[in-house]
């Protein structure tokens, strides 16, 4: 909170520290827009809270989770979280991101719910793509499935408006049916900041407390609150294939097809999620400030670069939230 | 570092530094490219309103385009969407236009919210539909905004709708606005189309009591007078959009702080040793430690005895930090409590007079039961009478037994629960809330503590400006 323009790169202040009036001459310091940011962002964390039931927040192992989580200690400590953390695994991961999950989970001392999409391809509820396909699609069917399981009435997530189009169109309390759906065409007004969580039994509501976060707002805050996160944010030389105009990580999942060669290059990874479907990209940024640099002078989108997902068609993004999707 | 200039086929990403567009070279505009790391010189959060068809979208897909806001790879997605609908180069509405119904039909249905960084500072942008039947949505995207602008085309003039957006803006409380006068290529750049709507948006805004606004004659589809000045118009001396932007002043939204310090309890923290702290948004004033401060409604009289975050304990706080504040009393509080400095602490009232913009497709009556929404409160509400209604052509009041969808208009309500409210312009938290339907959980209104100031009765203009309390 006393972080100031000048001081971008210090760090979180400590007990203790001066508050945001400058003290000595009793004037009032304005907040920064990261303070803005996080104060928003606890905000709404502890509405969910107080106005539903039964939330969850959904934690992938991602930058941007990650950063939930802090947002999390910020609104809640010194109690426990009024909510358990929850992964859909895909079962494509990179063990570095699993390894970061348990290691933060257990550091939090939080529940963990692990909502399986093996499991869901076990049961017959979705269709197995093939060792080789991705299985991100399928992710919003295990989501619906552990909402109704578990009855959650709220699910906290890390999405941000500008990762995408028909992102940018939904509110930070963003409505779904009891078929999970969203309906971007009669989206509930949301007037100042007066979020409110009801709804009938069966249907639900995402939160998006990071909406107004841009990608480098969130290195910036990571910067600033020294947070941690998996080592495939940052550059490493990895095995990797060129494929659908993106660099994809060689595993048990993305094995080299004809003609297809695998090099070793420095990489580091500007998304988390499926690995069948999330791309590196070509980086020697091996710190956070070089990340941020980086980052500031980019002329591709995260997801432009990274998702091969996005790729499948013009409104891939809204088709898949229509779905349910995250 | 990357060091290759990579285009958006590349997997060879992200681009350098070397990008040939970054500015910094001579005839470069004020701008930076990709996300750029602003001076922290204050956010500016706008809306663009107006009518349907005027440009708002295009205008603000220019705007991040010509301040290299948008990536190679969404420039591509744009540029082929674009040619799938018959458009030559890139249709720059689709910026904000990404719903699959909003680039069938060319109209933007619901806001879409965009983030830019200039060197100067950085900027929220909500790109607000024109359609009067998504009037509920142009609502969501004003109600937290600085300042507005409002597009029109100076072919059309100035329309119902826009006057009906500028309205409801103002009563927002967003009094600063900037006006584009788009289209002034289809005016053959012409000064008297330019000084009409001029003439007609300085006297709109002095009728609402905004601030007189900056009116830019602009091309929105050529790029004229957004970010790079234009030399067709040599008659015009002002600034660009952009520069007009970059000088507003910034955060009047949550600066309305009239009344003092006001902390809306949003969350009990139970502390381990026992005692428990409230949480909440600073919504007006200033809190200290050591300010005497009531509990509303109940009224219970403490001290503040810390203020404090996660990361330790404040010597103030001020709008829009969230803090956990511990009192010197163990008195009973709980969420949706208000707690305010003894001097100029609200009353708190059942009975609330407040202006309503209404969004359901049921009229509003009397005898009607809602949920109402107010800071951190949810309580019962009862219409006592809907009192009058705003024509919107006149900016006049005339009495009508109930609101119809978008209508603005007067109502008296009843709540279960005495609520601690300021009067709108004197606090956007405190003196603002929600209706919620019972039964489908649907928000069919907004509501502003307090009257618009315009005169009940027919025909008298607006003498004052709107969102002041009469009595």
């Amino acid at each position: 909170m006393t972080v100031t323009a000048d001081s971008q790169h210090a760090g979180p202040a400590g007990p203790g520290a001066v508050g945001p009036d400058g003290s000595a001459s009793g004037r009032l310091r304005r907040p920064s827009h990261l303070d803005q940011l996080e104060a928003h962002a606890v905000f709404v964390m502890r509405e969910v809270a107080a106005e539903c039931e039964r939330p969850v927040l959904l934690f992938s192992g991602g930058k941007d989770s990650a950063v939930l989580l802090r947002l999390a200690e910020k609104a809640f400590r010194p109690a426990r979280f009024p909510f358990p953390v929850m992964h859909v695994d895909t079962g494509h991961n990179f063990p570095e991101v699993l390894a970061f999950r348990d290691r933060r989970v257990a550091e939090l001392g939080e529940d963990l719910i692990v909502a399986s999409v093996q499991e869901s391809i076990d049961r017959g509820r979705v269709a197995d793509p093939g060792p080789d396909g991705s299985r991100n699609r399928l992710q919003s069917v295990t989501l619906l499935d552990a909402i109704a399981e578990h009855r959650f009435d709220a699910c906290i997530g890390g999405a941000r408006r500008d990762e995408d189009k028909a992102r940018a169109k939904e509110r930070v309390l963003s409505f779904r049916d009891g078929f999970g759906q969203w309906d971007p065409r009669n989206q509930r007004p949301e007037l100042w900041q007066l979020y409110h969580g009801r709804v009938r039994p069966g249907e639900h509501l995402r939160a998006f407390p990071l909406s107004d976060w841009t990608e480098l707002d969130v290195w910036q805050y990571v910067e600033r609150e020294r947070i941690e996160l998996p080592s495939i944010y940052f550059a490493h030389r990895r095995e990797v294939v060129r494929r659908d105009g993106m660099l994809l990580a060689t595993s048990d999942w993305v094995r080299p097809g004809p003609g297809e060669a695998v090099e070793k290059l420095e990489v580091r990874f500007r998304t988390v999620g499926d690995a069948t479907c999330t791309g590196a990209v070509r980086s020697a940024a091996s710190t956070v400030a070089e990340i941020i640099a980086e980052t500031a002078a980019s002329r591709v989108s995260e997801r432009g670069a990274t998702r091969a997902d996005d790729r499948v068609s013009e409104t891939s993004m809204e088709d898949r939230k229509r779905e349910g999707y995250f | 570092m990357a060091t290759a200039v990579a285009g958006p086929d590349d997997p060879d990403v992200p681009g350098g530094p070397d990008d040939p567009d970054v500015p910094g070279g001579p005839g470069q505009p004020d701008v930076r490219g990709g996300q750029g790391v602003a001076a922290d010189a204050g956010l500016l959060r706008f809306a663009a309103v107006g009518s349907v068809d005027d440009g708002k979208s295009t205008l603000i897909g220019r705007l991040l385009h010509d301040t290299k806001q948008l990536f190679d790879d969404q420039i591509q997605a744009l540029s082929s969407a674009s040619r799938r609908r018959g458009v030559d180069g890139v249709d720059l509405s689709f910026v904000t236009d990404g719903l699959r119904a909003e680039r069938e039909q060319g109209i933007t249905i619901d806001v879409a919210y965009r983030y830019a960084a200039t060197p100067r500072r950085k900027f929220v942008i909500a790109d607000c539909p024109g359609h009067v039947q998504y009037t509920r949505n142009m609502a969501t995207g004003a109600s937290t905004a600085d300042l507005a602008v409002v597009v029109v085309d100076v072919t059309g003039g100035l329309r119902e709708q826009t006057r009906r957006h500028c309205c409801i803006a103002t009563l927002l409380g967003v009094r600063s606005w900037i006006v584009a006068a788009n289209k002034m290529d289809l005016a053959g750049w012409g000064q008297s189309a330019f000084d009409a709507v001029a003439g007609d948006v300085a006297e709109l805004a002095r009728r609402l009591g905004a601030s007189p606004p900056l009116v830019v004659p602009v091309s929105a589809l050529d790029g004229d007078n957004v970010v790079e000045p234009s030399d067709r118009a040599p008659w015009y001396q002002g600034p660009t959009v952009l520069q007009a932007l970059q000088d507003a002043p910034s955060g009047t939204w949550a600066a309305g702080t009239g009344n003092g310090a006001r902390l809306p309890v949003q969350w009990v923290l139970r502390r381990p040793g026992g005692g428990r702290d409230y949480a909440g948004m600073v919504s007006g004033g200033v809190l200290r430690p050591g300010d005497e401060v009531v509990v509303l409604p109940g009224g219970g009289r403490t001290v503040v005895a810390a203020v404090s975050t996660f990361d330790g304990p404040l010597d103030a706080a001020v709008p829009p930090m969230s803090v956990t504040v511990t009192l010197a009393d163990d008195l009973d509080v709980s969420r949706g409590d208000l707690i305010a400095p003894v001097a100029g602490a609200p009353e708190p009232r059942e009975e609330v007079e407040a202006t309503i913009c209404w969004f359901a497709e049921a009229p509003l009556a009397a005898g009607q039961r809602y949920q109402v929404k107010h800071t951190t409160r949810v309580a019962p509400v009862r219409v006592v009478s809907v009192r009058s209604r705003l024509d919107v052509g006149s900016m006049t009041l005339t009495e009508a037994p109930e609101l119809r969808t978008n209508d603005i208009g007067v109502a008296r309500l009843h709540s279960a629960v005495p609520l601690a409210a300021d009067a709108y312009p004197a606090n956007r938290v405190t003196g603002s809330f929600v209706l919620i339907d019972e039964a489908t959980h649907a928000t069919v209104a907004a509501g502003l503590v307090g009257l618009p100031p315009v005169t009940a009765g027919t025909g008298s203009p607006a003498a004052a400006p709107v969102g002041e309390l009469r009595p």
